[in-house]
Protein backbone atom coordinates (compact mmCIF):
# COMPACT_ATOMS: atom_id res chain seq x y z
CA UNK A 1 0.00 0.00 0.00
CA UNK A 2 2.98 2.13 0.72
CA UNK A 3 4.69 1.45 -2.66
CA UNK A 4 1.06 2.47 -4.55
CA UNK A 5 0.74 5.31 -2.60
CA UNK A 6 4.04 6.62 -2.83
CA UNK A 7 3.23 6.51 -7.05
CA UNK A 8 -0.34 8.47 -6.22
CA UNK A 9 1.76 10.81 -4.75
CA UNK A 10 3.99 11.14 -7.78
CA UNK A 11 1.52 11.10 -9.91
CA UNK A 12 0.01 14.06 -8.43
CA UNK A 13 3.30 15.84 -8.09
CA UNK A 14 3.63 15.25 -12.04
CA UNK A 15 0.39 16.32 -13.26
CA UNK A 16 0.82 19.85 -10.96
CA UNK A 17 1.51 22.59 -13.18
CA UNK A 18 4.12 24.40 -9.99
CA UNK A 19 5.56 21.55 -10.32
CA UNK A 20 7.50 22.21 -13.13
CA UNK A 21 8.20 25.75 -11.77
CA UNK A 22 10.73 24.90 -10.33
CA UNK A 23 12.34 22.98 -13.12
CA UNK A 24 12.16 25.98 -15.16
CA UNK A 25 12.89 28.80 -12.71
CA UNK A 26 16.40 26.48 -11.92
CA UNK A 27 17.18 26.47 -15.99
CA UNK A 28 16.11 30.03 -16.66
CA UNK A 29 18.49 30.86 -13.31
CA UNK A 30 21.24 28.78 -14.73
CA UNK A 31 20.70 30.41 -18.09
CA UNK A 32 21.05 33.43 -17.23
CA UNK A 33 24.60 33.44 -14.96
CA UNK A 34 25.66 30.73 -17.65
CA UNK A 35 24.75 33.93 -20.41
CA UNK A 36 26.35 36.81 -17.74
CA UNK A 37 29.69 34.64 -17.24
CA UNK A 38 29.88 34.17 -21.16
CA UNK A 39 29.60 37.72 -21.56
CA UNK A 40 31.42 38.93 -18.55
CA UNK A 41 33.56 36.21 -16.81
CA UNK A 42 36.82 37.39 -17.22
CA UNK A 43 36.37 41.11 -15.65
CA UNK A 44 34.65 39.18 -12.88
CA UNK A 45 37.17 36.78 -11.77
CA UNK A 46 39.96 39.27 -11.87
CA UNK A 47 38.37 41.38 -9.78
CA UNK A 48 38.51 38.62 -7.28
CA UNK A 49 42.51 37.62 -8.23
CA UNK A 50 43.31 40.97 -8.36
CA UNK A 51 44.14 40.99 -4.47
CA UNK A 52 46.39 38.28 -4.98
CA UNK A 53 48.51 39.26 -8.03
CA UNK A 54 51.08 40.81 -5.92
CA UNK A 55 51.99 37.81 -4.51
CA UNK A 56 50.50 34.90 -7.03
CA UNK A 57 50.25 34.38 -11.02
CA UNK A 58 47.92 33.36 -12.21
CA UNK A 59 48.23 31.13 -15.51
CA UNK A 60 45.42 29.21 -17.79
CA UNK A 61 41.55 29.55 -17.60
CA UNK A 62 40.09 30.78 -14.97
CA UNK A 63 36.40 30.85 -16.15
CA UNK A 64 35.94 27.62 -16.62
CA UNK A 65 33.03 25.02 -16.55
CA UNK A 66 33.96 23.97 -12.81
CA UNK A 67 34.05 27.36 -11.54
CA UNK A 68 31.04 28.28 -12.99
CA UNK A 69 29.09 25.02 -11.83
CA UNK A 70 30.82 25.91 -8.14
CA UNK A 71 29.03 29.60 -8.59
CA UNK A 72 25.98 28.07 -9.74
CA UNK A 73 25.92 26.09 -6.99
CA UNK A 74 26.84 28.48 -4.72
CA UNK A 75 23.89 31.07 -5.90
CA UNK A 76 21.25 28.56 -6.16
CA UNK A 77 21.27 26.76 -2.90
CA UNK A 78 19.80 29.62 -1.04
CA UNK A 79 16.76 29.97 -3.88
CA UNK A 80 16.31 26.05 -4.02
CA UNK A 81 14.26 25.22 -0.82
CA UNK A 82 11.61 28.09 -2.14
CA UNK A 83 11.18 25.55 -5.26
CA UNK A 84 11.41 22.71 -3.63
CA UNK A 85 8.48 24.12 -0.42
CA UNK A 86 6.30 25.21 -2.96
CA UNK A 87 5.87 21.62 -3.72
CA UNK A 88 5.92 19.74 -0.55
CA UNK A 89 4.62 22.25 1.41
CA UNK A 90 1.23 21.27 -0.35
CA UNK A 91 1.60 17.92 0.09
CA UNK A 92 -0.69 17.58 2.92
CA UNK A 93 -2.36 21.25 3.22
CA UNK A 94 -3.04 20.66 -0.74
CA UNK A 95 -5.23 17.80 -0.29
CA UNK A 96 -6.98 19.83 2.85
CA UNK A 97 -7.67 22.65 0.61
CA UNK A 98 -9.11 20.40 -2.14
CA UNK A 99 -10.73 18.14 0.66
CA UNK A 100 -9.42 15.13 -0.98
CA UNK A 101 -7.81 14.38 2.36
CA UNK A 102 -11.12 13.15 3.55
CA UNK A 103 -11.28 10.44 0.60
CA UNK A 104 -7.57 9.82 1.13
CA UNK A 105 -7.50 9.14 4.83
CA UNK A 106 -10.87 6.80 4.35
CA UNK A 107 -9.02 4.19 2.43
CA UNK A 108 -7.91 1.50 3.96
CA UNK A 109 -4.53 2.97 4.44
CA UNK A 110 -2.80 4.31 7.70
CA UNK A 111 -2.26 7.57 8.32
CA UNK A 112 1.31 6.80 8.62
CA UNK A 113 1.57 5.29 5.37
CA UNK A 114 0.03 8.33 4.00
CA UNK A 115 2.82 10.26 5.89
CA UNK A 116 5.68 8.17 4.46
CA UNK A 117 4.37 8.05 1.38
CA UNK A 118 4.29 11.84 0.78
CA UNK A 119 7.28 12.11 2.63
CA UNK A 120 9.14 9.51 -0.32
CA UNK A 121 7.23 11.32 -3.43
CA UNK A 122 8.72 14.64 -2.01
CA UNK A 123 12.02 12.82 -1.76
CA UNK A 124 12.12 11.81 -5.21
CA UNK A 125 10.77 15.29 -6.70
CA UNK A 126 13.42 16.82 -4.52
CA UNK A 127 16.29 14.45 -5.98
CA UNK A 128 14.62 15.43 -9.72
CA UNK A 129 15.76 19.36 -9.12
CA UNK A 130 19.17 18.46 -7.83
CA UNK A 131 20.21 16.14 -10.23
CA UNK A 132 18.79 18.59 -13.19
CA UNK A 133 20.37 21.57 -10.77
CA UNK A 134 23.69 19.29 -11.25
CA UNK A 135 23.06 18.63 -15.19
CA UNK A 136 22.97 22.47 -15.66
CA UNK A 137 25.24 23.47 -13.86
CA UNK A 138 28.68 20.68 -14.04
CA UNK A 139 27.27 19.55 -17.54
CA UNK A 140 26.28 22.42 -19.21
CA UNK A 141 28.76 24.66 -17.84
CA UNK A 142 31.70 22.33 -19.13
CA UNK A 143 30.07 22.07 -22.57
CA UNK A 144 29.83 25.74 -22.35
CA UNK A 145 33.45 26.70 -20.94
CA UNK A 146 35.36 23.86 -21.14
CA UNK A 147 37.08 22.39 -18.24
CA UNK A 148 40.46 23.69 -16.38
CA UNK A 149 41.60 23.86 -12.71
CA UNK A 150 38.91 25.11 -10.02
CA UNK A 151 39.79 28.24 -7.54
CA UNK A 152 38.14 28.36 -4.70
CA UNK A 153 38.04 31.52 -2.46
CA UNK A 154 36.73 30.62 1.21
CA UNK A 155 37.68 31.28 4.89
CA UNK A 156 41.03 30.33 4.84
CA UNK A 157 42.23 31.70 1.43
CA UNK A 158 42.26 30.62 -1.57
CA UNK A 159 42.42 27.39 -2.71
CA UNK A 160 43.34 25.65 -6.50
CA UNK A 161 41.73 22.43 -7.02
CA UNK A 162 43.53 20.50 -9.99
CA UNK A 163 41.27 19.67 -13.03
CA UNK A 164 41.69 15.51 -12.04
CA UNK A 165 40.64 16.39 -8.43
CA UNK A 166 37.14 17.97 -9.08
CA UNK A 167 34.04 15.69 -10.31
CA UNK A 168 34.45 13.26 -7.22
CA UNK A 169 33.87 16.63 -5.00
CA UNK A 170 31.02 17.72 -7.50
CA UNK A 171 29.19 14.22 -6.74
CA UNK A 172 29.66 14.69 -2.88
CA UNK A 173 29.04 17.64 -3.03
CA UNK A 174 25.27 17.00 -5.03
CA UNK A 175 24.73 14.42 -2.44
CA UNK A 176 25.24 17.21 0.55
CA UNK A 177 23.38 19.57 -1.26
CA UNK A 178 20.52 17.23 -1.86
CA UNK A 179 20.04 16.21 1.88
CA UNK A 180 20.05 19.83 2.40
CA UNK A 181 17.29 20.18 0.29
CA UNK A 182 15.52 17.12 1.39
CA UNK A 183 15.43 18.52 5.14
CA UNK A 184 13.84 21.93 3.81
CA UNK A 185 11.42 19.41 1.95
CA UNK A 186 10.56 17.55 5.24
CA UNK A 187 10.29 20.61 7.07
CA UNK A 188 7.57 22.06 4.56
CA UNK A 189 5.59 18.84 4.49
CA UNK A 190 5.60 18.79 8.74
CA UNK A 191 4.66 22.52 8.66
CA UNK A 192 1.51 21.35 6.11
CA UNK A 193 0.27 18.50 8.30
CA UNK A 194 -0.70 21.65 10.45
CA UNK A 195 -2.11 23.72 8.68
CA UNK A 196 -5.14 23.85 5.80
CA UNK A 197 -4.06 25.38 2.86
CA UNK A 198 -1.03 25.64 0.70
CA UNK A 199 0.61 29.15 1.09
CA UNK A 200 0.76 29.01 5.22
CA UNK A 201 3.65 25.85 5.07
CA UNK A 202 5.36 27.69 2.11
CA UNK A 203 5.96 30.81 3.68
CA UNK A 204 6.69 29.49 7.15
CA UNK A 205 9.44 27.13 5.55
CA UNK A 206 11.20 29.55 4.19
CA UNK A 207 10.47 32.23 6.91
CA UNK A 208 12.57 29.54 9.18
CA UNK A 209 15.08 29.52 6.89
CA UNK A 210 15.42 33.12 6.97
CA UNK A 211 15.14 33.26 10.75
CA UNK A 212 17.95 30.64 11.66
CA UNK A 213 20.24 31.61 8.79
CA UNK A 214 19.85 35.28 10.34
CA UNK A 215 20.55 33.37 13.61
CA UNK A 216 23.39 31.67 12.11
CA UNK A 217 25.38 34.42 10.69
CA UNK A 218 24.98 37.08 13.77
CA UNK A 219 28.06 36.99 16.09
CA UNK A 220 26.23 37.63 19.48
CA UNK A 221 27.48 34.77 21.99
CA UNK A 222 23.83 33.87 23.35
CA UNK A 223 23.56 31.83 19.61
CA UNK A 224 26.46 30.62 20.35
CA UNK A 225 24.76 27.21 21.83
CA UNK A 226 21.97 26.39 19.57
CA UNK A 227 24.13 27.54 16.17
CA UNK A 228 25.47 23.80 15.89
CA UNK A 229 22.38 22.76 15.83
CA UNK A 230 19.97 24.59 13.06
CA UNK A 231 20.05 22.57 9.92
CA UNK A 232 20.55 25.93 7.84
CA UNK A 233 24.14 25.98 10.03
CA UNK A 234 24.73 22.82 8.00
CA UNK A 235 22.92 23.60 4.84
CA UNK A 236 26.22 24.66 3.15
CA UNK A 237 28.78 22.03 4.24
CA UNK A 238 28.53 20.80 0.33
CA UNK A 239 31.27 23.56 0.03
CA UNK A 240 33.66 21.53 2.38
CA UNK A 241 34.55 19.16 0.01
CA UNK A 242 35.89 22.16 -2.11
CA UNK A 243 38.53 22.27 0.88
CA UNK A 244 42.31 21.16 1.00
CA UNK A 245 41.78 18.80 2.91
CA UNK A 246 38.29 17.81 2.98
CA UNK A 247 37.39 18.18 6.82
CA UNK A 248 35.41 14.63 6.81
CA UNK A 249 34.48 14.94 10.24
CA UNK A 250 32.59 18.53 9.72
CA UNK A 251 30.63 17.24 6.65
CA UNK A 252 29.67 13.99 9.04
CA UNK A 253 28.81 15.89 11.66
CA UNK A 254 26.37 17.68 8.82
CA UNK A 255 25.51 14.79 7.91
CA UNK A 256 24.61 13.69 11.28
CA UNK A 257 22.58 16.31 11.92
CA UNK A 258 20.47 16.91 8.60
CA UNK A 259 19.76 13.54 8.80
CA UNK A 260 18.32 13.69 12.77
CA UNK A 261 16.50 16.82 11.78
CA UNK A 262 14.45 14.57 8.67
CA UNK A 263 13.75 11.86 11.09
CA UNK A 264 12.58 13.84 13.86
CA UNK A 265 10.77 16.13 11.15
CA UNK A 266 8.81 13.04 9.56
CA UNK A 267 8.43 11.90 13.48
CA UNK A 268 6.59 14.84 14.14
CA UNK A 269 4.20 14.93 10.62
CA UNK A 270 3.36 10.97 11.59
CA UNK A 271 2.33 11.88 15.05
CA UNK A 272 0.37 15.02 14.19
CA UNK A 273 -1.64 13.52 11.33
CA UNK A 274 -2.33 10.55 13.16
CA UNK A 275 -3.74 12.79 15.70
CA UNK A 276 -5.62 14.79 12.97
CA UNK A 277 -9.54 15.21 13.35
CA UNK A 278 -10.03 15.45 9.94
CA UNK A 279 -12.80 17.82 9.34
CA UNK A 280 -12.31 20.32 6.37
CA UNK B 1 -33.82 -15.22 11.38
CA UNK B 2 -32.05 -13.00 13.13
CA UNK B 3 -30.13 -9.86 10.87
CA UNK B 4 -26.55 -9.49 10.29
CA UNK B 5 -25.70 -6.15 11.97
CA UNK B 6 -23.33 -4.06 9.50
CA UNK B 7 -22.97 -1.10 11.91
CA UNK B 8 -23.25 -1.01 15.37
CA UNK B 9 -22.67 2.41 17.53
CA UNK B 10 -22.83 2.38 21.03
CA UNK B 11 -22.64 6.02 23.32
CA UNK B 12 -20.30 7.49 20.67
CA UNK B 13 -19.68 11.02 21.85
CA UNK B 14 -17.46 13.40 20.22
CA UNK B 15 -16.74 17.65 21.36
CA UNK B 16 -15.08 19.89 19.75
CA UNK B 17 -13.02 22.38 22.79
CA UNK B 18 -16.27 22.85 24.70
CA UNK B 19 -18.98 22.13 21.83
CA UNK B 20 -20.51 18.70 22.00
CA UNK B 21 -20.99 17.62 18.52
CA UNK B 22 -22.30 13.86 19.09
CA UNK B 23 -23.76 12.76 22.41
CA UNK B 24 -23.87 9.46 23.26
CA UNK B 25 -25.46 8.49 20.14
CA UNK B 26 -26.41 5.13 19.67
CA UNK B 27 -27.87 2.77 16.52
CA UNK B 28 -27.88 0.20 14.14
CA UNK B 29 -27.55 -0.61 10.86
CA UNK B 30 -28.77 -4.14 9.43
CA UNK B 31 -27.31 -5.54 6.08
CA UNK B 32 -29.81 -4.55 2.77
CA UNK B 33 -30.56 -1.89 5.49
CA UNK B 34 -31.11 1.96 3.17
CA UNK B 35 -30.56 3.45 6.82
CA UNK B 36 -31.68 7.19 6.55
CA UNK B 37 -29.46 8.91 8.97
CA UNK B 38 -31.99 12.04 9.63
CA UNK B 39 -31.19 15.83 11.20
CA UNK B 40 -31.21 19.08 10.74
CA UNK B 41 -27.70 21.12 9.80
CA UNK B 42 -25.38 21.29 12.78
CA UNK B 43 -27.52 17.83 14.35
CA UNK B 44 -23.59 15.82 14.14
CA UNK B 45 -24.34 13.43 11.32
CA UNK B 46 -21.21 14.32 9.61
CA UNK B 47 -19.23 14.16 13.08
CA UNK B 48 -20.80 10.50 13.46
CA UNK B 49 -20.32 9.55 9.70
CA UNK B 50 -16.81 10.75 10.15
CA UNK B 51 -15.86 8.94 13.28
CA UNK B 52 -17.41 5.69 11.60
CA UNK B 53 -14.46 6.28 8.41
CA UNK B 54 -11.70 7.10 11.42
CA UNK B 55 -11.45 10.69 10.10
CA UNK B 56 -12.26 11.76 13.89
CA UNK B 57 -11.04 9.98 17.05
CA UNK B 58 -14.39 9.64 19.15
CA UNK B 59 -13.65 10.77 22.84
CA UNK B 60 -15.72 7.80 23.88
CA UNK B 61 -17.97 5.01 22.62
CA UNK B 62 -17.95 2.02 20.25
CA UNK B 63 -18.35 1.86 16.93
CA UNK B 64 -18.23 -1.60 15.15
CA UNK B 65 -18.86 -2.68 11.65
CA UNK B 66 -19.12 -6.46 10.37
CA UNK B 67 -18.91 -7.27 13.85
CA UNK B 68 -15.67 -6.11 14.34
CA UNK B 69 -14.13 -2.84 16.10
CA UNK B 70 -13.26 -0.27 13.82
CA UNK B 71 -10.33 0.74 16.33
CA UNK B 72 -8.54 -2.52 16.12
CA UNK B 73 -9.81 -3.62 12.22
CA UNK B 74 -9.54 -0.35 10.67
CA UNK B 75 -7.62 -1.21 7.04
CA UNK B 76 -9.98 -4.49 7.43
CA UNK B 77 -13.36 -2.59 7.42
CA UNK B 78 -12.50 0.36 5.77
CA UNK B 79 -11.65 -2.06 2.30
CA UNK B 80 -15.19 -2.98 2.58
CA UNK B 81 -16.62 0.50 2.87
CA UNK B 82 -17.39 3.00 -0.04
CA UNK B 83 -18.11 6.56 1.17
CA UNK B 84 -18.77 10.08 0.13
CA UNK B 85 -18.08 12.72 2.93
CA UNK B 86 -20.05 15.67 2.23
CA UNK B 87 -19.22 16.99 -1.32
CA UNK B 88 -16.90 14.90 -3.38
CA UNK B 89 -13.68 16.12 -3.83
CA UNK B 90 -11.17 14.84 -6.38
CA UNK B 91 -7.75 16.47 -7.70
CA UNK B 92 -8.90 19.14 -10.24
CA UNK B 93 -5.94 18.33 -12.48
CA UNK B 94 -7.08 14.91 -14.00
CA UNK B 95 -9.27 13.44 -15.46
CA UNK B 96 -11.97 11.08 -13.95
CA UNK B 97 -10.40 7.84 -15.17
CA UNK B 98 -6.96 9.28 -13.47
CA UNK B 99 -9.06 10.01 -9.93
CA UNK B 100 -10.61 6.73 -10.15
CA UNK B 101 -7.33 5.10 -10.42
CA UNK B 102 -5.88 7.02 -8.08
CA UNK B 103 -8.20 5.68 -5.52
CA UNK B 104 -8.77 2.48 -6.66
CA UNK B 105 -4.91 1.79 -5.99
CA UNK B 106 -5.25 2.30 -2.40
CA UNK B 107 -9.10 0.76 -2.14
CA UNK B 108 -7.38 -2.73 -0.83
CA UNK B 109 -8.77 -4.53 -4.12
CA UNK B 110 -7.15 -5.13 -7.49
CA UNK B 111 -8.97 -3.14 -9.59
CA UNK B 112 -8.66 -3.53 -13.40
CA UNK B 113 -8.90 -0.62 -15.34
CA UNK B 114 -12.02 -2.00 -17.53
CA UNK B 115 -13.81 -1.98 -14.03
CA UNK B 116 -12.79 1.79 -13.91
CA UNK B 117 -14.21 2.26 -17.23
CA UNK B 118 -17.29 0.03 -16.46
CA UNK B 119 -17.69 1.56 -13.49
CA UNK B 120 -18.04 5.33 -15.38
CA UNK B 121 -20.29 3.99 -17.43
CA UNK B 122 -22.46 2.87 -14.76
CA UNK B 123 -22.72 6.29 -12.88
CA UNK B 124 -23.15 7.73 -16.60
CA UNK B 125 -19.42 9.17 -17.28
CA UNK B 126 -18.32 6.82 -19.73
CA UNK B 127 -17.73 9.37 -22.36
CA UNK B 128 -16.19 11.71 -20.06
CA UNK B 129 -13.48 9.48 -18.57
CA UNK B 130 -10.50 11.39 -20.11
CA UNK B 131 -12.07 14.97 -19.11
CA UNK B 132 -10.05 16.54 -16.27
CA UNK B 133 -12.39 16.85 -13.25
CA UNK B 134 -11.89 20.87 -13.06
CA UNK B 135 -14.81 21.18 -15.82
CA UNK B 136 -17.39 18.82 -13.81
CA UNK B 137 -20.51 20.13 -12.88
CA UNK B 138 -21.44 19.45 -9.17
CA UNK B 139 -23.73 17.10 -10.38
CA UNK B 140 -20.90 14.81 -12.46
CA UNK B 141 -18.49 15.22 -9.48
CA UNK B 142 -21.36 13.62 -7.28
CA UNK B 143 -21.59 10.73 -9.63
CA UNK B 144 -18.32 10.18 -10.12
CA UNK B 145 -17.94 10.23 -6.24
CA UNK B 146 -20.66 6.96 -6.25
CA UNK B 147 -18.35 5.87 -8.67
CA UNK B 148 -15.41 5.98 -6.61
CA UNK B 149 -17.13 5.06 -3.53
CA UNK B 150 -18.39 1.28 -5.79
CA UNK B 151 -14.92 0.65 -7.26
CA UNK B 152 -13.90 -2.17 -4.65
CA UNK B 153 -17.05 -3.30 -4.57
CA UNK B 154 -17.24 -2.63 -0.73
CA UNK B 155 -20.73 -3.61 1.02
CA UNK B 156 -21.08 -0.80 2.86
CA UNK B 157 -21.66 2.21 1.39
CA UNK B 158 -21.89 5.61 3.58
CA UNK B 159 -23.08 8.28 1.57
CA UNK B 160 -23.45 12.11 3.48
CA UNK B 161 -25.48 14.59 1.89
CA UNK B 162 -25.10 12.57 -1.26
CA UNK B 163 -27.44 15.07 -3.11
CA UNK B 164 -26.86 18.72 -1.49
CA UNK B 165 -25.77 21.47 -4.12
CA UNK B 166 -27.88 19.59 -6.58
CA UNK B 167 -30.62 20.50 -9.28
CA UNK B 168 -33.83 18.67 -9.34
CA UNK B 169 -32.50 16.65 -11.70
CA UNK B 170 -29.62 16.25 -10.60
CA UNK B 171 -30.99 14.53 -7.32
CA UNK B 172 -33.24 12.44 -9.06
CA UNK B 173 -30.05 10.73 -11.22
CA UNK B 174 -28.75 10.28 -7.78
CA UNK B 175 -31.25 8.75 -5.84
CA UNK B 176 -32.23 6.55 -9.06
CA UNK B 177 -28.73 5.57 -8.57
CA UNK B 178 -28.78 4.46 -4.65
CA UNK B 179 -32.33 2.66 -5.41
CA UNK B 180 -30.25 0.85 -8.33
CA UNK B 181 -27.39 -0.42 -5.64
CA UNK B 182 -29.76 -1.52 -2.84
CA UNK B 183 -32.29 -3.26 -5.75
CA UNK B 184 -29.41 -4.59 -8.34
CA UNK B 185 -26.50 -5.01 -6.25
CA UNK B 186 -28.21 -5.59 -2.52
CA UNK B 187 -25.88 -2.78 -0.78
CA UNK B 188 -26.09 -1.61 2.88
CA UNK B 189 -26.41 2.20 2.49
CA UNK B 190 -26.49 4.47 5.01
CA UNK B 191 -27.76 7.92 3.69
CA UNK B 192 -27.31 11.29 5.72
CA UNK B 193 -29.21 13.92 4.60
CA UNK B 194 -31.61 16.38 6.08
CA UNK B 195 -33.46 16.01 2.62
CA UNK B 196 -36.55 14.57 4.48
CA UNK B 197 -38.47 13.74 1.19
CA UNK B 198 -34.89 11.85 0.28
CA UNK B 199 -34.96 9.53 3.23
CA UNK B 200 -38.90 8.93 3.12
CA UNK B 201 -38.16 7.62 -0.45
CA UNK B 202 -35.20 5.68 -0.44
CA UNK B 203 -34.68 4.52 3.31
CA UNK B 204 -36.56 1.60 4.77
CA UNK B 205 -34.50 2.16 8.38
CA UNK B 206 -34.09 5.22 10.27
CA UNK B 207 -32.65 7.21 13.06
CA UNK B 208 -33.54 11.23 13.74
CA UNK B 209 -30.27 12.47 15.33
CA UNK B 210 -31.04 16.35 16.86
CA UNK B 211 -28.10 18.48 18.72
CA UNK B 212 -25.84 15.53 18.88
CA UNK B 213 -28.43 13.13 20.00
CA UNK B 214 -30.13 9.95 18.31
CA UNK B 215 -33.96 10.74 18.94
CA UNK B 216 -35.66 7.88 17.82
CA UNK B 217 -34.85 4.74 15.35
CA UNK B 218 -36.98 2.13 13.42
CA UNK B 219 -38.49 1.47 10.22
CA UNK B 220 -39.49 4.58 8.55
CA UNK B 221 -43.15 2.59 7.91
CA UNK B 222 -43.51 2.45 11.78
CA UNK B 223 -41.99 5.50 12.76
CA UNK B 224 -44.66 7.58 9.91
CA UNK B 225 -47.44 5.39 11.15
CA UNK B 226 -47.60 5.23 14.52
CA UNK B 227 -48.34 8.64 14.98
CA UNK B 228 -51.56 10.72 13.97
CA UNK B 229 -51.91 11.68 10.28
CA UNK B 230 -52.35 15.66 9.65
CA UNK B 231 -54.95 15.93 6.65
CA UNK B 232 -55.96 19.03 4.97
CA UNK B 233 -59.56 18.81 3.31
CA UNK B 234 -61.11 21.25 1.33
CA UNK B 235 -65.10 21.21 1.70
CA UNK B 236 -68.10 23.92 0.55
CA UNK B 237 -68.20 24.83 4.37
CA UNK B 238 -65.16 24.41 6.86
CA UNK B 239 -66.70 26.07 10.14
CA UNK B 240 -69.59 23.55 10.15
CA UNK B 241 -67.18 20.66 9.04
CA UNK B 242 -65.26 21.56 12.19
CA UNK B 243 -67.90 21.34 14.11
CA UNK B 244 -68.59 17.82 12.97
CA UNK B 245 -65.58 16.39 13.00
CA UNK B 246 -65.12 17.64 16.84
CA UNK B 247 -68.00 15.96 17.55
CA UNK B 248 -67.77 12.35 15.49
CA UNK B 249 -64.36 12.28 16.35
CA UNK B 250 -62.80 13.88 18.90
CA UNK B 251 -59.25 14.62 17.21
CA UNK B 252 -56.10 15.55 18.86
CA UNK B 253 -56.20 19.06 17.13
CA UNK B 254 -57.78 20.63 13.93
CA UNK B 255 -57.29 23.94 12.47
CA UNK B 256 -59.89 25.93 9.89
CA UNK B 257 -57.35 27.29 7.69
CA UNK B 258 -59.84 29.17 5.43
CA UNK B 259 -63.73 29.31 4.75
CA UNK B 260 -62.87 26.06 2.37
CA UNK B 261 -59.86 24.54 4.08
CA UNK B 262 -59.12 22.57 7.56
CA UNK B 263 -56.70 20.24 8.68
CA UNK B 264 -56.93 17.57 11.77
CA UNK B 265 -54.68 15.12 13.08
CA UNK B 266 -56.26 11.83 12.96
CA UNK B 267 -55.25 8.42 13.19
CA UNK B 268 -54.67 7.25 9.34
CA UNK B 269 -57.16 3.79 9.63
CA UNK B 270 -60.15 6.60 10.76
CA UNK B 271 -59.52 8.89 7.24
CA UNK B 272 -62.02 6.52 5.66
CA UNK B 273 -64.57 6.93 8.44
CA UNK B 274 -64.02 10.86 7.96
CA UNK B 275 -64.52 10.87 4.34
CA UNK B 276 -67.94 8.70 4.65
CA UNK B 277 -69.20 11.44 7.50
CA UNK B 278 -68.53 14.14 5.98
CA UNK B 279 -70.09 13.09 2.59
CA UNK B 280 -73.07 11.85 4.52
CA UNK B 281 -73.48 15.01 6.19
CA UNK B 282 -74.13 16.94 2.76
CA UNK B 283 -70.71 18.47 2.47
CA UNK B 284 -69.38 18.96 -0.81
CA UNK B 285 -65.90 17.47 -0.25
CA UNK B 286 -63.41 18.83 -3.01
CA UNK B 287 -60.02 17.37 -1.74
CA UNK B 288 -58.73 15.43 1.41
CA UNK B 289 -54.97 14.68 1.49
CA UNK B 290 -53.32 13.39 3.75
CA UNK B 291 -49.94 15.54 5.00
CA UNK B 292 -49.02 13.85 7.71
CA UNK B 293 -45.43 12.39 6.19
CA UNK B 294 -41.61 12.48 7.20
CA UNK B 295 -41.73 16.33 7.50
CA UNK B 296 -44.28 16.55 9.89
CA UNK B 297 -42.73 13.79 11.79
CA UNK B 298 -39.29 15.10 11.82
CA UNK B 299 -40.21 19.03 13.39
CA UNK B 300 -42.49 17.34 15.91
CA UNK B 301 -40.09 14.60 17.10
CA UNK B 302 -37.55 17.54 16.74
CA UNK B 303 -39.39 20.02 18.83
CA UNK B 304 -40.30 17.37 21.66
Amino acid sequence: MLLKNTYNELIKILSKPRSYLGLGALTILIGIIIFAMKADGESMVSFVTSSFEQTLSFNGKLVNGNLIAFIILQMLVVHIPLLIALVTGDLISGEAAMGTIRMLASKPISRTSIVLSKFFAGAIYTFVITIWLGILAVFVSHWVFGTGDLMVLNSDGLVILPESDILWRFGLAFCVAYLSLLTVATLSICLSAFAENSIGPIVATMAIIIIFTIIGSLDVSVFDSIKPYLFTTHMASWRSFFEQPVPFDEIMNSVVILLTHIVLLVGITIFKFNKKDITS
Amino acid sequence: MEQQTIIKVRNLSKKFGSFEAVKNVSFTVNKGDVFGFLGPNGAGKSTTIRCLLSLISPDSGEIELFGKSLNKNRSEILSNVGSIIEKPDFYKYLSAQKNLEIFARISGANVSRKEILEMLDFVGLGDRAKHKVKGFSHGMKQRLGIAQTLLHKPELIILDEPTTGLDPQGIIEIRNLILRLKNEQNKTILLSSHQLSEIELIANRMVIINQGKAIVEGTVTELLNSEETLVRIEVDEAGSAVQLIQAKFNPQEITQISSKELEVFISKSRVPELTKELVLAGFALHSIEPKRKLEDYFIKTIQS
